[in-house]
């Protein structure tokens, strides 16, 4: 393997990882608070991409400014939380909280099936191509290597981004704390007089937002094709699982491990790329069951 | 004799005389059983409080050993595709169950649902052994050395499938009241205590793993033999997820259910899919949420409660419960 | 005091965060012998039991238990060896009847596969009746143990522990959630069920009526260690215990 392709696999993975956390982050998070694995989180990424290629090729066909492409992103994924994540967390959610873990894990599952059926309705089968934001920035020259300057800067720019302004927001704000009193210990959280309702509401909206933002951004550097959402939940959750369940930090880790492995398999190994993130995964997890960052929790007797 | 235990006597013999009457069910009914007995596979470890998402895995492995043995031997033989499939299927079970019964709850899940997409992923890409997603044609094996015509043997198939869909569910039946079959129940409500009666929870699981695994691959045979091909689609997570749908439709944790739920909806699937192809996951969806949130006993749950009904008693709720758990035949 | 010495402890030593909750701790628990542990609120009475059954991993120190060392064994393991344990929130298979709860333990016990039997038919079935009768639940073997008022459930959960028909039983807290007019009624089924059986007991208790009445034994616990042990006649008026354990009960 020579210099130039190890900098394009690890540019590639560096890109990948930017993504996959972006969903992942918003997995783990909404565990965390709600315990409940979103099964339908891979159709918010999808939902999220559709949106954003179906209104940028709309816009910009109607010929207004290709840099409207970059608030579009966050337009995707608001649209995602509010109209998508919202809804769901009220009308369905709320009302199996206290069922068994098997059947939540179903409704969430009905959920993805109901919203794959909604994007080939919308928006068909035939898939959509919308790099505007990327050819936007063209460019540049690293380590004797062409690279969008989107993948290689804008992508870990803002998963960096979203991951120092998460930490901020649960250490610093109230409703961030709020979260992390009701994912550490939920009983006290609520018996302390915070309104879990509430907060149950606003973190599967942020969560369902960031897997829309993530999406969006996606649809700059790839088709937007049906079954995308179904691969990314499962590689997510190998993402999240690897780290270990409700770990934010330990997603961004594990990201860029899954991702940098899964370039790199690439190059090296084609025939195994779609299998390493699940590998990777399989390894931990035999080694450390809880995963790398999660910690061991003992039930009381 | 019961109205109660009249009725699911007469749907069977209804199921047995049907493709006589109208052989173009014969194939639909003998599809529906090979599903049922998958299902049953669900069945057991929803006792275990556990859903996979990934069962389709071992529907598909027993499937392509038939499939390769057609290969192989010009045809092959029937007995030894479902011998050979099924130990195949409890083979790859034991293999991801010592590694899966490790978790529980979302990670079980989960876990299965990965190892099933890198089976599917496989099938896939090593295209110039597994035909890639073109599949591989099944071809029509002999039964106990005899040559068989299509239609002999698609009615073989179905009376088959249909005395062995009995006999296994009686024995399913019988272990999950034997001993062992409450201590898989328990790993649902209190593995610690199990652990401290000097139980191995995870090898009481992995015996239900085991049995779950067997059933899929049974399942997947028949399916192999009566379709003629087998693709990575046997595989799919949209297969998997058909097979819990199946399950929480017929009764949660009912052996009958596994059957009954079965029917319904191959029949449907058959017959109705064709007015909603496109949307026929959501119908799905949208049903599985109603269930779920209004009807969480199934079919054989809401029969229990008809007959309650008819026979005019107040039941209890304890007594309701352990009905939908008990299976009608 | 010349009872064979059934489970030993040697420099037992964990602690969670900052929190001791063994400090070389070196017990002895005498065959035939019933043993009181007494001491307040996270002294690290539970963690005892937990690491005695396995439950929790000792930094440092050994647990023997018939001269066999136990010290890393799983519960599983320890619980085959013939030690059971009983516990302060009833650990009960929460779906099943009263009855199928004693007939899964004494299937485990005796080892009973057989994937064709049912529960209700096993050979066990008119022991486990009679245990039942022992802790005076027979009244309600057929109902769900979810359904029970808490006296019957810690009942049961001991009858479950006593169904393995071990040589050592460890109960946490055996008359804590039974109202308090009915502990003594609860205690006397306990120990007549026990002697039936021949079981030595070690119970955590907080109730020192309890426990002048109904151990041979008792240890006081503090700051995860033993600070004194004797018979219930010397511990309960001892200073020490009078001011610092009975005090703060009252």
């Amino acid at each position: 393997m020579n210099a130039q392709l190890f900098a394009l696999a690890m540019f590639d993975g560096i890109a990948y990882a930017a993504l996959v956390f972006m969903v992942a982050v918003g997995l783990t998070l909404i565990f965390g608070v709600l315990r409940i694995l979103n099964v339908a989180h891979g159709s918010f990424y999808a939902i999220g991409a559709y949106t954003a290629a179906s209104i940028g090729g709309a816009i910009f066909a109607a010929g207004f400014s290709p840099w409207l492409a970059f608030p579009l992103l966050f337009v995707a994924a608001a649209l995602v939380g509010i109209l998508l994540g919202g809804p769901i967390e009220r009308l369905l959610l709320r009302r199996i909280y206290a069922k068994e873990d098997a059947l939540q894990l179903l409704v969430t599952f009905a959920v993805f099936m109901i919203l794959e059926d909604v994007q080939r309705l919308v928006w068909g089968v035939q898939p959509y191509f919308e790099a505007t934001a990327l050819q936007q920035l063209g460019n540049l020259e690293v380590l004797g290597v062409f690279y969008t300057k989107y993948q290689l800067i804008f992508l870990p720019i803002v998963a960096v981004i979203v991951l120092i302004g998460l930490r901020l927001f649960l250490r610093r704000t109230l409703s961030g704390k709020l979260i992390l009193a009701v994912t550490e210990d939920r009983e006290t959280a609520t018996a302390m007089g915070i309104d879990a309702d509430k907060v149950y509401l606003l973190t599967f909206i942020v969560g369902a937002a960031l897997a829309g933002f993530g999406g969006a951004l996606a649809s700059a550097t790839t088709s937007v094709v049906p079954g995308m959402g179904a691969d990314m939940i499962v590689l997510s959750f190998a993402v999240v699982a690897t780290a270990g369940l409700g770990q934010i930090e330990g997603a961004a880790v594990t990201a860029l491990l899954i991702g940098l492995g899964r370039s790199f398999a690439v190059y090296l190994m084609p025939e195994l790329e779609v299998l390493i993130p699940y590998l990777i995964m399989l390894l931990v997890l035999l080694v450390r069951p809880e995963g790398l960052f999660g910690a061991v929790r003992t039930r009381k007797i | 004799m019961s109205l109660r235990l009249a009725v699911p006597l007469i749907l069977l013999a209804l199921v047995a005389l049907l493709p006589t009457i109208a052989p173009w069910s014969q194939v639909v009914l003998t599809i529906a059983l090979a599903k049922g007995l998958a299902v049953l596979g669900i069945v057991v470890l929803l006792h275990a409080g556990q859903v996979s998402f990934g069962h389709a895995l071992f529907f598909a492995v027993s499937a392509y050993i038939a499939a390769f043995l057609g290969k192989a031997f010009a045809g092959g033989e029937l007995i030894t595709m479902i011998l050979l499939g099924t130990l195949a299927s409890l083979a790859v079970g034991l293999l991801v169950g010592l590694f899966v019964v490790r978790y529980r709850h979302i990670f079980f899940g989960m876990l299965n649902l990965a190892v099933s997409m890198i089976f599917f992923s496989i099938l896939e890409k090593f295209y110039h052994v597994t035909g890639g997603s073109d599949g591989m044609q099944v071809a029509r094996p002999s039964v106990l050395g005899v040559p068989m015509e299509r239609a002999g043997f698609e009615t073989l198939l179905f009376y088959g499938a249909l005395v062995l869909c009995i006999a296994v569910a009686w024995g399913v039946h019988r272990y999950l009241e034997s001993p062992i079959g409450h201590m898989l129940k328990t790993i649902k409500t209190n593995e610690t205590r199990l652990e401290y009666l000097g139980v191995s929870a995870r090898r009481t699981l992995l015996v239900g793993y085991l049995v779950s695994a067997g059933l899929c691959g049974l399942g997947g045979v028949l399916m192999a033999v009566t379709q003629g091909i087998v693709t990575p689609e046997y595989a799919w997570w949209i297969r998997s997820g058909e097979l819990v749908f199946i399950a929480i439709l017929g009764g949660s944790g009912s052996v009958a259910g596994a059957f009954v739920g079965a029917l319904v909806y191959e029949v449907v699937r058959t017959y109705a899919a064709a007015f909603a192809a496109d949307i026929w996951q959501m119908v799905l969806g949208f049903f599985l949420l109603g269930i779920i949130l209004y009807a969480s006993s199934g079919l054989v749950g809401l029969y229990g409660k008809l007959m309650d009904r008819l026979e005019g008693k107040h039941k209890t709720p304890a007594g309701g419960a352990k009905q939908s758990m008990e299976p009608a035949q | 005091m010349s009872a064979q010495v059934l489970l030993e402890t040697r420099g037992l030593d964990i602690r969670f965060g900052g929190v001791v909750a063994a400090d070389q701790v070196d017990v002895e628990i005498h065959e035939g012998r019933n043993l009181a542990i007494i001491g307040p609120n996270g002294a690290g009475k539970t963690t005892f039991l937990n690491i005695c059954t396995g439950y929790t991993k000792p930094n440092a120190g050994s647990v023997h238990f018939c001269g066999r060392e136990i010290t890393r064994r799983s519960p599983r393991q320890i619980t085959r060896l013939g030690v059971a344990r009983a516990f302060q929130m009833p650990q009960l298979f929460a779906e099943h009847s009263a009855l199928e709860n004693l007939l899964i333990a004494a299937s485990a016990r005796d080892r009973r596969w057989a994937p064709f039997t049912r529960l209700g038919d096993v050979p066990e079935r008119d022991e486990m009746m009679h245990l039942l009768e022992l802790v005076d639940c027979a009244h309600v073997a057929e109902r769900a143990v979810n359904e029970l008022p808490e006296g019957q459930r810690k009942l049961i959960d001991i009858a479950i522990a006593l169904a393995l028909k071990p040589k050592l039983l460890l109960m946490d807290e055996p008359t804590s959630g039974v109202a308090s007019s009915e502990k003594f009624g609860v205690m006397d089924i306990l120990t007549r069920a026990l002697a039936e059986a021949k079981v030595t007991s070690v119970f955590v208790e907080h109730d020192m009526g309890i426990v002048e009445k109904y151990a041979d034994e008792v240890a006081v616990w503090a700051s995860g260690a033993v600070q004194l042990r004797g018979t219930p006649a010397e511990i309960l008026e001892h200073p020490d215990v009078i001011r610092d354990v009975i005090g703060e009960e009252v």
